[in-house]
């Protein structure tokens, strides 16, 4: 513990700090993002809460076990440049995660300061050292071992692969990403709003691997340009690991699905994120949502990005509809909470059965139907159930699907014998997250189904460890 | 960036680019595509590939000036380049002997057409060639697809060359005239691919189409190319391009295909404003791209 701290009592005393926002009346009308970020006092206010307990259970918590309570006393002396290069250590995202992580069912869910008082702000102070590290300009790039002359690709861009690709280079590995889009950073680009995570921080943290070393190759879709065969063989890399993440969209398979102005989540998020359609300088359309009333379907953190997007875009009211009620709504509490403040209207225990639109093909309104909720299911959620004879029509110009995503089954198409399992994941190790075939392992949502950035970088750096063993007990490659 | 190493007019807006993607150009079969986007605010665009060279490491396209991103590219020559090219993308057509392949195509279709055609010559089959377009200088790549059919149709709209009518005549024709047809590829406009299916739908004769949905990504992760089939949505990009003509809903497509004709007539008005300031651009998006390609996205105002 360090000197001249204040006793624990003191430090108990003290109220978490809150995290400025952005007004939502203004923030409503514009894509800048919404929290803004501790100032220095904020930070080091919060840090002097930390109890530096002897066995911080916060670090359990944390999927990647980041060093909470050093990088927290460090903020706390002041240094926040080694408080950064703390992180960096287990975390190569650090200014993403401390946007995006759901810290409240993870480090700060664990922390013991929760108990009676709130939780130390561990996310609000990730992201404080992150910000502060990149608007110094002097990342602390971790050490790197001496090179090993093995060369590992990596399939996918997004927080997997990203992290996966950190630890390669640390380790003395050459580490090449494949993105098949133009740009990398998979999801936190072109699924997560620029008022969530602002792309420039995605390419900052990117930058960052770069300069550690690792070599990104845009425009590639393995699988189709390269197979996954030709990389181990002609392209000659020692092994492979598969980030692909769960990107197949997922319809209601309802009638009138096909209208023009219903889009999936993936599709809507993409135009906007990635190709700037609602920019008039950028050439990419998506719907004009000015003046119109748009619905998004679900209840996940990808939802709240859609309607919150639609507002942005000049939605005169955005829906969001979900089929359970607000307690089973898998979406962050913070983004719910934001979501209403900015106005959305939450229609819960509400489900859409069709789609109606006008001669021209385009979308009218919603039919819904009213649900109410009945036995437990599978999920140990109570089961929505529909309330006969009460459906109704909601008008609507646009309508976004976000119920979720599946496995895209470009790569495991491609190469035979990489085995998947019912649902087209693929098959790995839980432990090693080595496949069936020899020298490639898979991380992330393309094998457990889509979950967070978080639990993806930890599967990135798991994988990562695992390839770092099988590429010391594999043979050199021929010369 | 992908150098555009070749490129001329085929017809008035019609432009042939050889490009160099030698990955693409070793991997890429017939019916294939891929998505470009021409400079850094550019859309994303499939265009189905119409040949390549393995050997030269270069692809072909054939790409007809509609809309603001195709009349952009068709502006470019030898020297430019595009800032992104991805694929090849899409199922490959499913060549084998069928005896006898009537392959149809309409207008630019014919660009589509013409590779698929080719390796069903290679295949052995019979190959009968129809192409349509609305007067004599948009009937293309005719020499090249007369070398690689045993017979060839030309028809046009206003009779300037060859017959005058529509793709479906010589069709009929051959339909009425008891040839057995094995299969029919039909590639071209919506309302041509759906008029060729309508005709051999009766005599269930194998008939295949292969669509230009709006597409965004090309790899099945935003499924803005559904395509609606008597068996429910299938994706362009993946389970595509080419489809069984007798079980796609034409009117679906059609409607989909004009879901932001509003917006692009307006980029197109804006465009042709400023053709020039465009094409400086996107030689300009290359020179920095070839320099620093580190720095390829510079700081973007937020709204």
């Amino acid at each position: 513990m360090s000197e001249n701290k204040l006793p624990p009592r003191e430090r108990m005393k003290i109220p978490r700090q809150h995290m400025p926002e952005q007004p939502p009346e203004e923030r409503r009308a514009n894509f800048s993002e919404v929290n803004r970020g501790l100032t220095v006092l904020g930070a080091t206010t919060e840090a002097l809460r930390c109890l530096e307990c002897a066995k911080p259970q916060c670090e359990h918590g944390c999927p990647v076990n980041v060093n909470i309570r050093e990088f927290v006393r460090l903020v706390e002396q002041g240094d926040y440049l080694a408080a950064a290069a703390k992180i960096r250590e287990d975390n190569v995202l650090p200014a993403i995660t401390g946007r995006v992580c759901p810290q409240e069912s993870q480090c700060e869910g664990c922390c013991v300061l929760g108990k009676k008082f709130e939780p130390l702000g561990i996310g609000y102070l990730e992201r404080f050292v992150a910000d502060y590290e990149r608007a110094h300009g002097q990342v602390g790039l971790p050490e790197k071992a001496p090179p090993t002359g093995k060369r590992v690709a990596i399939v996918g861009s997004g927080p997997a692969g990203l992290s996966a690709a950190g630890d390669l280079v640390r380790w003395g590995h050459a580490a090449t990403v494949f993105e098949a889009l133009h740009e990398v950073g998979g999801v936190l680009l072109y699924g997560i709003p620029e008022f969530r995570l602002p792309k420039d921080i995605v390419r900052d943290e990117v930058n960052v691997l770069r300069q550690m070393g690792v070599e990104f190759q845009t425009n590639v879709v393995i699988g189709k340009t390269v197979t996954i065969d030709e990389l181990l063989t002609e392209e000659r890399y020692d092994a492979v690991l598969i980030a692909t993440g769960a990107g197949l969209p997922k319809f209601l398979d309802v009638a009138g699905e096909h209208l023009n102005g219903v889009y999936s989540a993936n599709e809507f998020l993409t135009r906007v994120n990635l190709m700037k359609a609602h920019d008039p300088s950028h050439d990419q359309p998506v719907f004009d949502c000015r003046g119109r009333d748009v619905a998004v379907v679900g209840g996940g953190n990808t939802a709240m990005d859609a309607v919150r997007t639609a507002c942005r875009l000049g939605a005169r009211t955005a829906y969001l509809i979900y089929r359970r009620s607000e307690k089973e709504m898998p979406a962050r509490a913070e983004e719910a909470r934001h979501a209403k403040d900015e106005g959305i209207v939450f229609l819960c225990l509400t489900n859409p059965v069709a789609f109606r639109g006008d001669p021209q093909g385009r979308l009218e309104a919603v039919r819904c139907i009213k649900m109410e909720l009945g036995e437990p299911d599978a999920s140990g959620r109570r089961a929505p159930v529909p309330v006969p004879g009460s459906e109704f029509d909601l008008p609507a110009q646009m309508a976004v699907i976000a119920l979720g995503t599946g496995a895209n089954p470009l790569v495991q198409s491609t190469t035979p014998d990489l085995q998947t399992n019912r649902k087209g994941y693929i098959a790995a190790d839980p432990e090693t997250l080595r496949t069936s075939k020899r020298g490639v392992f898979a991380a992330g949502d393309i094998v457990t189904g889509s979950a967070t950035v978080i639990l993806a970088m930890a599967a990135g750096r798991k994988a990562a460890r695992s390839i770092d063993d099988y590429l010391h007990e594999a043979p050199a490659p021929l010369p | 960036m992908f150098p555009i190493v070749q490129a001329e007019f085929l017809a008035p807006d019609v432009k042939r680019f050889v490009i160099e993607a030698p990955r693409i150009a070793r991997k890429r079969q017939a019916g294939q595509f891929v998505i470009v986007r021409v400079y850094d605010r550019g859309e994303r665009i499939p265009l189905t590939i119409a040949d390549s060279d393995p050997g030269r490491g270069t692809i072909t396209l054939i790409v007809q000036g509609i809309g603001k991103t195709t009349k952009l590219m068709n502006l470019l020559g030898a020297g430019d380049a595009l800032l992104d090219l991805v694929g090849p993308l899409g199922k490959p057509a499913e060549v084998k002997d069928f005896g006898t392949v009537v392959v149809i195509g309409g207008g630019v279709g014919a660009a589509i057409a013409y590779p698929t055609a080719k390796a069903m010559h290679e295949a052995g089959n019979h190959v009968i060639a129809v192409l349509g377009g609305r007067s004599r200088d948009l009937v293309i790549l005719e020499s090249e697809i007369r070398a690689i059919s045993d017979e060839v149709f030309i028809t046009t709209d206003d009779g300037s060359y060859g017959r005058k009518g529509l793709v479906i005549d010589p069709l009929k024709e051959l339909i009425a005239a008891g040839r057995p047809l094995g299969l029919v590829l039909a590639i071209g406009p919506v309302r041509m691919m759906q008029a060729v299916a309508e005709v051999t739908r009766p005599h269930h004769i194998p008939t295949v189409v292969s669509l230009n949905s709006l597409m965004v990504d090309g790899t099945g992760m935003c499924g803005g190319c559904r395509i609606i089939t008597a068996s429910g949505a299938r994706f362009a990009c993946v389970d595509g391009p080419e489809f069984d003509a007798h079980t796609v809903d034409f009117d679906i497509l059609a409607q989909r295909n004009r879901a932001y004709a509003e917006s692009e007539a307006e980029a197109l008005r804006e465009f042709r404003a400023h053709a020039d300031e465009y094409v400086r651009e996107v030689r300009e998006s290359c020179r920095l791209e070839a320099a620093h390609p580190e720095v390829r996205h510079p700081e973007e105002p937020t709204s």
